[in-house]
């Protein structure tokens, strides 16, 4: 077992779960979305591209690739929560809680297919 | 050092050795922030308030950047500014380790290195101009590097000593030379610098070790069969060897001065022609004093003293050499001694002797014995050997009658060859001949364009060289070498320019070709002259207007209408001549 293989395994599938538990809900109901699993969740998803830089492989090029559109989905949504809650008249409405949900829905696709090349890799050195 | 494959990005590199300290940025960043949300802090009604993500990550921000806009939106409650002074020392420390590693790895050799490789691969893919490869940057580099610079040629620089490199940039040429510090007998380091670029016009390999110039004539031979190759060899077995797979251009300083003084021996004037005309562009060649025929002596029997000793026994001149030890060959004269001082120099019948050659390997000796040996015999003829160009003041203060500097020799040889083909044959033409005819063309010569070095230049009539007059001549006019090296603003003055040798594909060539000689198409002429006649005649070559001018004196009409009108006027007057 390599300390290395787990932290990276770790970071990667954290991220999706964090991902998908900001997700999951009613999609234009904020009680169901909490803000602290978003910031959770775009916290681990940079450290795990953080983790990707460097790997020279093939599969390396799209496990990072995965993570910049993961990171960029969730930062678009964070954004777009900041302008609901702060700058507009109306405040966290349905209507924005529905974007913000389906931004991150979009980084879940992304990190889902993170965690299928891991499988994948894990799968393919058959030991 | 080898250098880095392509596919190796340099920013990928750098992330990859900062991974730690983003990673721990980022965790910094983010408990400073979550930290800030969770500790209470008060409005201005005495409500417990929550600062949100959104304040917490501006604020957050804004401190770790240590710019600090103050305490917002509200003033902070003491839990708060507890946290906060956490997240100072955090975010000081997160920002001091980011930094030190970054400086650290921009610090490194080997990264420094690598960008360098890639900024001049890049810099070399994107050359668009024929350009030269020079391997090693020493002193004869310097010199064919300035020369190919001012003839505007490009120039693409390998060279291991990383100080030399560095004077590239302060040498001021007038078009950038990119320049890599790597060793050239790397084929590798040899394809980044543009081996096999279809702009690389030819390779020059200069360095000072005879091994890597082999491997590079090696790998100039197999990677790109087709780039001429021009490799200095000081060892007669590199020579033979770099021979043996077909390098074209073999330069061997000490066999090239060597036969430099046998031509001087045997025939002054032809050797004063050839000087002036390999000379360095931009230079005035000085007349030498002929080298004496009688006694000679040679000082030191290493590479050079061999080489001189064949080049006088070859004229039939009695040699006597000075060395420490005896020499294998035992026909000449030997004294044992360095001849530095005046007992061995007696010995050996200085003050009987015309001429020395003071050819060790060390300037200072060489000086030594040139010195001393004059004092003994004022009239001597002196030919000193000067190892390193950087000692060129003290050898110009002596003021030998020959100074043989390899460095130079290269120099001249290697432009020689690159700037005119047709040139070689020439001289070797000009050895065969004798005395007089020598005597008379160098006397033509020099008193129409005096002792500076002249512009030697090749012209092909061809198409693509010489469209005006190729079409002319393809029509079926006959055009003498005197129509033609006319000015084109006044046709009445000849061209500042001679043509010296004539080579035809079908026909013998001929060497000072007379004035009334037609040209024919596919000729080959080399050309002996002023710089600005060689601008003027490549205007005939290729501008029909101006090659009408100055072989029929008529100014052509420019333009389609013009043309057709001046056209009608001439065949009207053609018409009525015959009547």
């Amino acid at each position: 077992m390599n300390l290395e293989k787990v932290i990276f395994g770790f970071f990667i599938v954290l991220a999706a779960t964090l991902n998908f538990g900001f997700f999951i809900g009613d999609i234009d109901d904020p009680i169901h979305h909490d803000i602290y699993e978003l910031f959770a969740a775009i916290v681990v998803s940079l450290i795990a591209t953080v983790l990707k830089f460097g790997d020279r492989t093939q599969i390396g090029a799209v496990h990072l690739s995965t993570s910049l559109v993961a990171d960029l989905q969730l930062i678009a949504a964070a954004m777009v929560w900041g302008y609901a809650a702060h700058v507009s008249a109306g405040g966290l409405t349905p209507d924005m809680t529905a974007k913000v949900v389906s931004l991150s829905g979009g980084a879940l696709l992304a990190n889902g297919i993170s965690v299928v090349i891991l499988i994948a890799e894990t799968i393919m050195q058959r030991r | 050092m080898t250098p880095l494959s392509r596919h190796h990005s340099i920013f990928l590199l750098i992330m990859r050795r900062l991974r730690a300290p983003l990673i721990l940025l980022i965790t910094i960043l983010a408990i400073s922030v979550l930290g800030l949300t969770l500790a209470p802090g008060m409005d201005e009604n005495g409500q417990v308030q929550y600062l949100s993500f959104f304040h917490a990550f501006y604020f957050i921000s804004y401190t770790a950047t240590t710019i600090g806009f103050g305490e917002i939106p509200h003033e902070f409650s003491n839990q708060q500014r507890l946290w906060v002074t956490v997240c100072i020392y955090l975010s000081v420390i997160g920002w001091a380790y980011t930094l030190a590693t970054l400086f650290a790895l921009l610090g490194d050799r080997s990264l420094r290195q690598a960008i360098l490789t890639q900024r001049f691969t890049r810099a070399v893919r994107r050359l668009r101009d024929p350009f030269y490869l020079v391997c090693g940057y020493g002193e004869t580099g310097r010199l064919i590097c300035g020369a190919l610079d001012r003839l505007r040629y490009r120039a693409v620089v390998l060279e291991v000593d990383e100080d030399k490199v560095g004077e590239i940039d302060l040498h001021g040429y007038a078009a950038d030379v990119p320049a890599l510090v790597a060793d050239a007998s790397n084929p590798e380091t040899l394809r980044l610098a543009g081996l096999a670029s279809p702009y690389c016009v030819g390779v020059i390999a200069l360095t000072n070790d005879d091994r890597a110039n082999l491997a590079i004539a090696i790998a100039a031979r197999l990677l790109a069969p087709r780039t001429p190759a021009l490799c200095r060899a000081e060892s007669a077995e590199t020579a033979a060897n770099m021979a043996s797979f077909g390098t074209r251009h073999i330069i061997n300083p000490f066999e090239k001065f060597g036969d430099y003084l046998g031509l001087a021996l045997q025939s002054p004037t032809a050797w004063q022609l050839l000087a002036w005309l390999t000379g360095l562009p931009g230079t005035t060649v000085e007349r030498y004093r002929e080298p004496p025929r009688g006694k000679w002596i040679l000082c030191g029997h290493g590479r050079f003293g061999r080489v001189m000793a064949r080049a006088l026994d070859s004229k039939s001149v009695p040699v006597t050499i000075i060395d420490r030890h005896p020499p294998e060959d035992l026909d000449h004269r030997w004294v044992q001694g360095d001849g530095t001082g005046a007992a061995a120099l007696e010995a050996a019948g200085v003050r009987e002797a015309v001429g020395i050659v003071a050819g060790t390997s060390s300037d200072v000796d060489n000086l030594s014995i040139a010195v001393t040996a004059r004092e003994l015999n004022r009239n001597l003829f002196v030919v000193i050997r000067q190892n390193h160009y950087s000692n060129g003041a003290l050898f110009d203060a002596f003021d030998a009658d020959f100074n043989m500097v390899p460095s130079e020799i290269i120099a001249h040889e290697c432009l020689a060859i690159l700037n005119t083909p047709l040139l070689v044959p020439f001289l070797e033409e000009v050895k065969q001949r004798d005395e007089e005819w020598c005597a008379w063309l160098c006397k033509r010569l020099t008193g129409r364009f005096g002792w500076e070095v002249p512009t030697v230049w090749s012209e092909r009539i061809n198409l693509s060289r010489a469209p005006a007059l190729y079409r002319r001549l393809m029509d079926g006019e006959d055009v003498t070498l005197d129509e033609l090296l006319r000015s084109p603003q006044n046709r009445a003055e000849y061209l500042q320019c001679e043509v010296v040798h004539l080579v035809r594909d079908d026909d013998d060539h001929l060497v000072m070709p007379l004035g009334d000689t037609p040209i024919r198409a596919g000729d080959e002429l080399l050309l002996v002259g002023r710089p600005d006649a060689r601008s003027d005649l490549d205007l005939c070559l290729s501008n029909e207007h101006a090659l009408g001018y100055v072989l029929t004196g008529e100014d052509m009409p420019g333009g389609r209408i013009w043309e057709r009108l001046g056209g009608r006027r001439k065949n009207e007057v053609r018409l009525r001549l015959p009547g």
